[in-house]
Formats: C-alpha cells, sequence, structure tokens
C-alpha cells in the first residue's frame, strides 16, 4: 500500500516538472476521488498546481455534483466543467440516442474539445490495469497524437521509473498515475485515508426498475418508463459510477466502506461490469481508446 | 469463495497491508506458452470474475486454440490484434494474489522485434520466469531474454520448463534442459536459479506439486513465488534523494519533493547536494499530510532544510557524510530500443532518475553477441543489440553504479528530434580521463582576437544535396568577405574529405564523424577569429544541430541551399548520380540515403527563383 502511494506521488510529481499547462480529469467517481487525494499529498502544503477538469454530460447522478462541488471547496482548487454545447443542443441523452452515440458525443468529443480550447499538454487520468484488457498495456504516460487517438502498436518503451515527457508539437500525454492499483487497493485506501466518496457507493434504498438483467436508478425525471416496467425501491449500491442511465447498480446490504471491502473481497463480478458501454462489441474499449476516449 | 463476516474485515485488513509485493515478468521465445501460464496462475488464484469467464468462454468459441476447453492464454492477450493473431505484442501488467503476497506480472513478448518491450518489464522487476518449451529447449531467444534480464539487475530466475504434458513428464527431457540452462547461465551473475517442470495446460506444478512428476523434489510455481526471498542481504546505503520538484507555495515555505532512492532522511541530518556541493540540515520531512522525523528509502516526501540553499530538480540530496560522486564521463552497457541505429558521436537526450543532459556515445567497447557472450567489434548499434560502452554527458550529473541503486545507475537515452525513448543502459563507473584533462586556461582570448581583426568571428553553415550549388555560392561569398576586408576561410566537403576525412567513407556512422570533426575545426577557427564558411551536404539534422551547439548564440548562420533533387541530378555536375542510380555508388544522399532539410534555416536560398548575387545579399542579410 505504502509503495503504491509513494509510486503515485512520484509519477504526478514528474509531470508536473514536465508539463507546461497541465490538468486533472476528474470523474467524481472513487478512483478519481484517491487520485486527488494523492495528488493534494503531493503538493502539502501548497494545493496541487492545476484545475480539475470535469467532462461533464448532464446526466450524472445528483448525488454526484453535490459532491464535486464538496471537494472543489475543500481542495482549494479550480474546477473546470465542460459540456458538449452541440450534443446539448441536438438534445442527445442516452435513451434517445443509445449508449454508443451518447458517449462518443457527450464524453469523448466533450474531452476533445476540452483538451484542444484549453491547450492542456499534460492531463491526469485514474484509469488501472486491472479494470480491463487494454488498460493492461498502456504506459503510465500515455502519448496521443494531435487528433488524440491512441496508437498500441507506438507506445515508448517505459524502463524503470524512468518517463520519457518529451511531447512532440500538437502531442499531448494522458498520466495514470494508480495504473498499479487494483480495485480492493482503492477501496483499502479509502478505508485507511478516511477519504470522502459520493454516497452512491455505500447500500440504500433507491428507486429502481429492472431493464435487460440490470437495476438502473431512477436519478429524475427523464426516466422514460415502458409499459410493464415499474418503479420498486431496492437496497442497491454502485460499484462504478457514470451517467446514471448508464450504470447499473447492484444489490447490496454494504452500508459502510468495510462492508464494500467485505463485499468486494468476495466479488464474483468484475467492476465495469455495470458499465454498460464496455459490452457494446468485443474490444469495445480498445476501440473507444483508440478514438481518444480516456 | 465465501463473504467476509463483519468481525474478520480488521484482521483481514491487517493482513492485506502487510502483505508484501513480489514484482516478476515471465519471458521466453513465442509459443512458449507465457499467457497461458499467467492465465493459469490467475484463473487459479480465483482473481477472474464471472463476467470475464464468461467473455473468456464466447472468445475461446471464437479465436481459441484448445478445441472445446478454455483458452487461458485469451484472458492476458488484451489487444484484438493479438487475440486475433494470436500472439503477445505488448507487455501486459496482471494483478494476483496468495494468502501471503501479492504480486504484479509483467508478461511480455516473445517476438525478438518485441524484446524492448521485455526490457521494460524486465527493468522494475525482482524475479523472472523463464519458459522454455519442454519439446525445443533452450533456445536463441531464451538466451537473449536472459542476457537481458542479467543486465536489467534480476538476480533472481525461475526456469519454467513447460508443456511437460507433449513430453510425458519426463524426467530425462527435463534434467537435460536445466542442465544445458546452468551452463549457459552460469557467469550471468544470477543469485538463484530455480528450475520447475509444469504444464501450463494442464496445470502441472503450477498451483500445487502434480502426481505426474513425483521425481520433482523441488516446489510448485505458486510455492516457490510464495516464499522466494529476493531481496537479498541489502545493506542501508546512505541518504540519496533526487530532486523532482522544488514546492514553493509563498515565500515562507520552500520544500524539496523527492522519492528516497536509498538510505533514510532524518530531521537534524546532514546533507550535501551533489553535484552543487552546498551543505545544510534537515529542518523537516513531509510525508503527505504529516510531518515525520525520518523517511525511509522508497518513500515519496517533502523535505525542508536549514539553509537557504540554491537546489533545482535533478539535483540529489546527499547524506552529508557520505555524499555519492558526479562525473560526466561513464562506463556501462547499453541496450538499443529503435529501429534507428546507434550512432557514436550523436547527441542523445540522456535522463538519470530527474536529471536530463545531452549525452554521446563515445566509443562502443564491443557488442555482446547474446546468443554465445563473445565480444564483436561495432561501429553502430541496432535495434535489439547490447553493447559495453563509453559515454559522456553535457554536464556533470551525481550516480552510484546500477549494482549499488537501481535508481541512480539507470539511464534511458530519447532522440531529440523524435523523442522516442531509442536506449536504455546502466552504469557501471565513471571514467577519470576527463577530470585529469583539464582546460587549459589561455591568456589570449577569443575577444581579444575578434578585436585585433575587427570583425565578428562567426560560422556559415552551408547544407544541401550534391550537385545544389552550394560551393558556387560559397566561392562566391568568400570571395566578397575576403575583398570587403575580411579573414575567412572555407571549409569544403570534398577538400577535407582529401586530407583530415580521408578514414572516413559515407556510411551513417562515417558521415556523423566527418560532421563532428568539420565543425570541431570550425569552431578552431572561429575561436581564432575568422569567419568560417563551412560547406557540407551535411544531411543529418542532428548532426547540423550538433554543430550549431558548439557556437555562441548568433555565431551560427546555416544555409539551406535548396535545390529540387531533379535539378541537381539533371545537372550532375560531377556525374554521381549516375553513377548511384546505377548502383555503383552507395549511400548517395538523396538516393539511397536520406536528406534531412533544414525547418529553420537563417537564409533559405531556392536557388531556382534566384540568382547567385541575390542569393549572397540574402545571405548577408541574415548575418546581422
Amino acid at each position: 500500500m505504502n509503495s503504491l502511494e509513494a509510486e503515485a506521488i512520484e509519477i504526478i510529481r514528474e509531470a508536473v516538472a514536465a508539463a507546461r499547462n497541465p490538468a486533472m480529469l476528474y470523474s467524481i467517481g472513487k478512483d478519481s476521488s484517491v487520485l486527488l487525494h494523492l495528488a493534494r499529498k503531493a503538493f502539502f502544503p501548497a494545493p496541487p498546481p492545476f484545475p480539475l477538469l470535469h467532462v461533464d454530460t448532464g446526466w450524472k447522478f445528483k448525488a454526484m455534483y453535490a459532491h464535486r462541488d464538496r471537494m472543489v471547496a475543500e481542495s482549494g482548487m479550480k474546477l473546470i466543467s465542460h459540456i458538449n454545447a452541440d450534443g446539448v443542443a441536438a438534445g442527445v441523452g442516452p435513451f434517445t440516442h443509445g449508449s454508443n452515440y451518447h458517449t462518443d458525443v457527450m464524453k469523448t468529443q466533450a474531452l476533445k474539445q476540452a483538451l484542444d480550447a484549453r491547450g492542456y499538454d499534460v492531463v491526469f487520468g485514474g484509469a488501472r490495469r486491472d479494470e480491463e484488457r487494454s488498460r493492461a498495456k498502456e504506459r503510465v504516460f500515455s502519448f496521443r497524437a494531435a487528433n488524440h487517438r491512441w496508437d498500441p502498436k507506438a507506445q515508448r518503451p517505459e524502463l524503470w521509473n524512468l518517463y520519457n515527457t518529451h511531447v512532440r508539437p500538437g502531442e499531448t500525454i494522458r498520466v495514470f498515475p494508480i495504473s498499479n492499483w487494483t480495485e480492493l487497493d482503492i477501496w483499502q485506501y479509502i478505508h485507511v485515508e478516511n477519504i470522502p466518496i459520493v454516497p452512491l457507493y455505500l447500500s440504500a434504498e433507491r428507486p429502481v426498475v429492472q431493464r435487460g438483467g440490470q437495476l438502473l436508478m431512477v436519478d429524475d425525471e427523464r426516466f422514460p418508463i415502458a409499459a410493464g416496467e415499474k418503479v420498486e425501491l431496492r437496497r442497491v449500491r454502485f460499484r462504478t459510477l457514470g451517467c446514471w442511465p448508464l450504470t447499473a447498480a447492484v444489490e447490496s446490504d454494504a452500508a459502510s466502506i468495510e462492508d464494500v471491502i467485505a463485499e468486494t473481497f468476495g466479488a464474483r463480478s468484475s467492476e465495469r461490469q455495470g458499465r454498460l458501454i464496455d459490452n457494446d462489441q468485443p474490444g469495445s474499449m480498445e476501440k473507444k481508446k483508440q478514438e481518444g476516449y480516456f | 469463495m465465501r463473504r467476509l463476516e463483519a468481525h474478520e474485515i480488521g484482521a483481514f485488513l491487517a493482513a492485506q497491508r502487510d502483505k508484501q509485493t513480489l514484482r516478476f515478468i515471465t519471458c521466453g521465445s513465442v509459443d512458449d506458452g507465457k499467457s497461458t501460464l499467467i492465465g493459469r496462475l490467475l484463473y487459479e488464484s480465483k482473481s477472474i470474475f464471472d463476467d470475464q469467464l464468461a467473455s473468456l468462454e464466447t472468445e475461446s468459441r471464437r479465436f481459441g486454440t484448445q478445441g472445446a476447453n478454455l483458452d487461458l492464454a485469451l484472458l492476458v492477450d488484451g489487444l484484438q490484434a493479438e487475440r486475433e493473431q494470436g500472439i503477445t505484442i505488448d507487455v501486459a501488467y496482471r494483478f494476483f494474489a496468495s494468502e501471503k503476497r501479492r504480486f504484479i506480472v509483467a508478461d511480455t513478448p516473445g517476438h525478438e522485434q518485441y524484446t524492448r518491450n521485455m526490457a521494460t518489464g524486465a527493468s522494475t522487476a525482482d524475479l523472472a520466469i523463464l519458459l522454455v518449451d519442454a519439446r525445443k529447449g533452450v533456445l536463441v531467444q531464451t538466451r537473449r531474454h536472459s542476457r537481458i534480464v542479467a543486465l536489467m539487475g534480476i538476480r533472481h530466475i525461475v526456469l519454467a520448463v513447460n508443456k511437460m504434458d507433449l513430453v510425458d513428464y519426463d524426467r530425462a527431457t527435463f534434467a537435460r534442459i536445466v542442465d544445458d540452462y546452468r551452463a549457459f547461465a552460469d557467469g550471468l551473475g544470477f543469485a538463484t536459479i530455480e528450475a520447475i517442470p509444469v504444464s501450463g495446460l494442464s496445470g502441472a506444478n503450477v498451483m500445487t506439486k502434480s502426481v505426474d512428476t513425483p521425481w520433482h523434489a523441488g516446489p510448485s510455481l505458486m510455492d516457490y513465488l510464495d516464499t522466494v526471498d529476493v531481496g537479498g542481504a541489502r545493506v542501508l546505503g546512505p541518504l540519496r534523494m533526487p530532486v523532482q520538484f522544488v514546492n514553493r507555495p509563498n515565500l515562507d515555505f520552500r520544500g524539496y519533493c523527492g522519492r528516497i532512492a536509498e538510505g533514510e532522511a532524518r530531521v537534524g541530518a546532514a546533507v550535501r547536494v551533489v553535484p552543487t556541493g552546498a551543505t545544510s540540515r534537515i529542518a523537516s520531512i513531509l510525508r503527505g499530510f504529516e510531518e515525520v522525523d525520518v523517511a525511509h528509502a522508497g518513500e515519496s516526501v517533502t523535505v525542508t532544510l536549514a539553509d537557504e540553499i540554491d537546489i533545482s530538480r535533478g539535483d540529489v540530496l546527499a547524506a552529508g557524510e557520505a555524499p555519492l560522486e558526479s562525473a560526466d564521463q561513464f562506463e556501462g552497457r547499453l541496450l538499443w530500443l529503435n529501429e534507428h541505429a546507434m550512432t557514436p558521436g550523436r547527441q542523445y537526450l540522456f535522463k538519470l532518475a530527474t536529471r536530463e543532459a545531452t549525452a554521446t556515445i563515445t566509443e562502443i567497447k564491443y557488442r555482446e553477441d547474446v546468443d554465445t557472450g563473445a565480444h564483436l567489434s561495432a561501429k553502430t548499434l541496432a535495434m535489439n543489440e547490447i553493447a559495453r560502452v563509453t559515454l559522456s554527458t553535457s554536464a556533470p550529473v551525481a550516480f552510484e553504479s546500477y549494482a549499488a541503486s537501481r535508481t541512480l545507475g539507470a539511464f534511458i537515452l530519447i532522440d531529440k528530434l523524435t523523442f522516442e525513448t531509442v536506449g536504455a543502459g546502466v552504469i557501471e563507473f565513471a571514467l577519470r580521463r576527463a577530470r585529469n584533462i583539464h582546460w587549459q586556461a589561455l591568456e589570449i582570448g577569443a575577444a581579444s582576437r575578434s578585436a585585433q581583426k575587427q570583425q565578428k568571428p562567426r560560422c556559415i553553415w552551408f547544407t544541401g544535396l550534391s550537385g545544389s550549388g552550394k560551393s558556387t555560392i560559397a566561392n562566391m561569398l568568400d570571395k566578397r568577405l575576403n575583398a570587403d576586408g575580411r579573414h575567412t576561410y572555407l571549409l569544403d566537403g570534398d577538400n577535407v574529405r582529401h586530407g583530415l576525412n580521408r578514414d572516413l567513407g559515407f556510411t551513417e556512422a562515417d558521415r556523423v564523424e566527418n560532421i563532428r570533426r568539420v565543425a570541431e575545426v570550425a569552431k578552431l577557427m572561429v575561436d581564432a577569429g575568422l569567419i568560417v564558411i563551412v560547406s557540407f551536404i551535411s544531411p543529418f539534422r542532428s548532426e547540423r544541430r550538433m554543430a550549431r551547439e558548439l557556437f555562441a548564440a548568433g555565431a551560427f548562420t546555416e544555409v539551406f541551399v535548396d535545390t529540387p533533387i531533379e535539378e541537381c541530378e539533371r545537372r550532375d555536375v560531377k556525374g554521381l548520380y549516375a553513377l548511384a542510380r546505377q548502383g555503383k555508388l552507395k549511400n548517395f544522399t538523396g538516393v539511397d540515403s536520406p536528406y534531412e532539410a533544414p525547418e529553420r534555416p537563417e537564409a533559405h536560398v531556392r536557388t531556382q527563383e534566384t540568382t547567385t548575387d541575390a542569393a549572397i545579399e540574402q545571405i548577408l542579410a541574415a548575418l546581422t
């Protein structure tokens, strides 16, 4: 645990030393919460010398927005919230346009817009290698061409803890300080360090609809309830957080971090299963990454 | 796997916290079954979730090579291209845990062209599992990987003789391979070699000892990984902390951030900054939000000092009583990672711990044959080759030998134009040569010679294809300056090749050396107060940049004589293009050797759009 923390802090400092204009992608989830905590430790007693960048889709859980604003106030960091205005104008949403199109317009395109508009050269992300197979092969310092594309076959060799931080004109770097953490490490660290997280990670009675074998929470009135579907209160929690219509809940009684760890340790399904976008097509995460998804 | 009960969680968390982490790599030749073996470890250690298992079943039917059975290799072959081709092309990191330890596995590629990815995996590992196919025995790639593993400082090897099921678990086959390998590995410096007969496919001796190999007295692979001691008797060295970042939020706080590489930092302890030599005492240590009295190797901290001294990123904080050395000439070993061969004399960016400098390889002492270990002579180093080299850096660098410190003894080389990581090396010792050749301080300086001649000495560097008109314009410029009463000298490529450089040919390595010598001669002449005109094809950007960096700002003027190759070939004053096209002249610039046009020359002469007189005026205008 200590060596993972020290390694992550080393990576964050190394990236900042090389960066002209860094930012931290902040998705409000548990991995982002850990990343923010590590960044604050890395530069204490100063606040981290970069802003938090939130790519908003307009479809995040209400509790996530509340948590975001609380953490911004607490950390003393600046928040840059970006939403794809074209997508909003076109009324793009997961119910009407499907998960693939919604994710592409409101996340992938929106992220590119935000990065281009602000000219960030180094962007921190909370991806971990244990999450998904294509992430297992990504470097800690991952380079993106001018169009934000990731070329898995042209990755620079990354030896020891000697990170090559030189970018060619137009290139940017995505930096993943918690690459070597597992889901269990994240929860343990949240527990030991007492890191605030969105309450949705803990079990409570919430209004849900059963659809396609998954439990979807009704976070606001935009949820189109189909004939034969009914909203019921169930004790659920979320193992991962994203857009609420695309993030399935799991039934659980784990109401504390300790309970979550007990449940995670005994878990028999991987955390990204609740993310509907991964299962659209085989190898779908790798394709999204090549197109510029984080 | 059962749910934990509430009262067990405290004990569980404590056990997790105290678990040691073992980082290892798996390597070996292609098709030795690496991915299957790791897939087996993940599968058997219950690190695979239900939904991953479900998609494994789907993909096993689609891409699998095991008929109706699960193809465990698909668990680790992450990229789609690999799943489709059935090979591993990049290093993948995997995580699993036993009751005793947690493991980070780098699954590394077996194909020769991906050896650099293997070195990446090896650089952070403490142990290597080297796979050998029981039917094939020790192969070239097995030996190559062993040498890279040894170069990267891994001292513990598991020789996993795999696919034992295909040789009927034959004891003699296993013994023969082990003997072969031990004979080869003797002298590579491994502390331990543990040989285990396994089958990734059947699972024999992977988790538990197999009934199929009653003759095998040693442990199963998993039992061994759980208990092997890779730490050795490591002595606690004195403090070394490379400074990563100076944290200065306000005038009252100046903290030096870094990860302690060796030893410990203690409040009150004397420290010396290397290479500047400044000294002070540690005033406070921050580990995260917490102020501590002592911090240890491996921890990331922020240190404040009692005195205000000048420290920057790249300096090393060292124990006051035992500072480390710094030097600018080294001997070490280098693994080349790039398609573009390494050429001695060429400049690269150099990074060691947090220090960056430029460096050149001054000499390839010998290349090491990866198969036999024989010492071979070499002028350049191609991808995947290992050599013993000497190198020289542009500034003094604080260092340790790699054997003493993995952090302060390892370096990477970065191409100055593409910024690719092109080489990885380890330092063995510093050379004293440069230290003994001190600069002779000369009484008459460049300034007085310049004043005497009443001119600003400078170097005017012409570059362009053969036949572009360089020599014609350079001659005219020389005459014009001479007529104006200037003291000039013209260094022409062809003429210099008749004398000073007549030992050099036209290979890339020789071209680099050709330019290096001419640039140094031009520098001496500029120092002597002359205006030096250099007219050389000088096709490579990196050498022209190297030449430029020898001179003070403003004292180097690059003139690009830009004539399209079709026109040069049409003129073909010396008949060389014709010879090159017939294949009678090798390495001819523009034909079978590249010309890298300047990106921002001070004067860009487009010969087809201008006259020689106008070109001279253009160059003179660029001089002011």
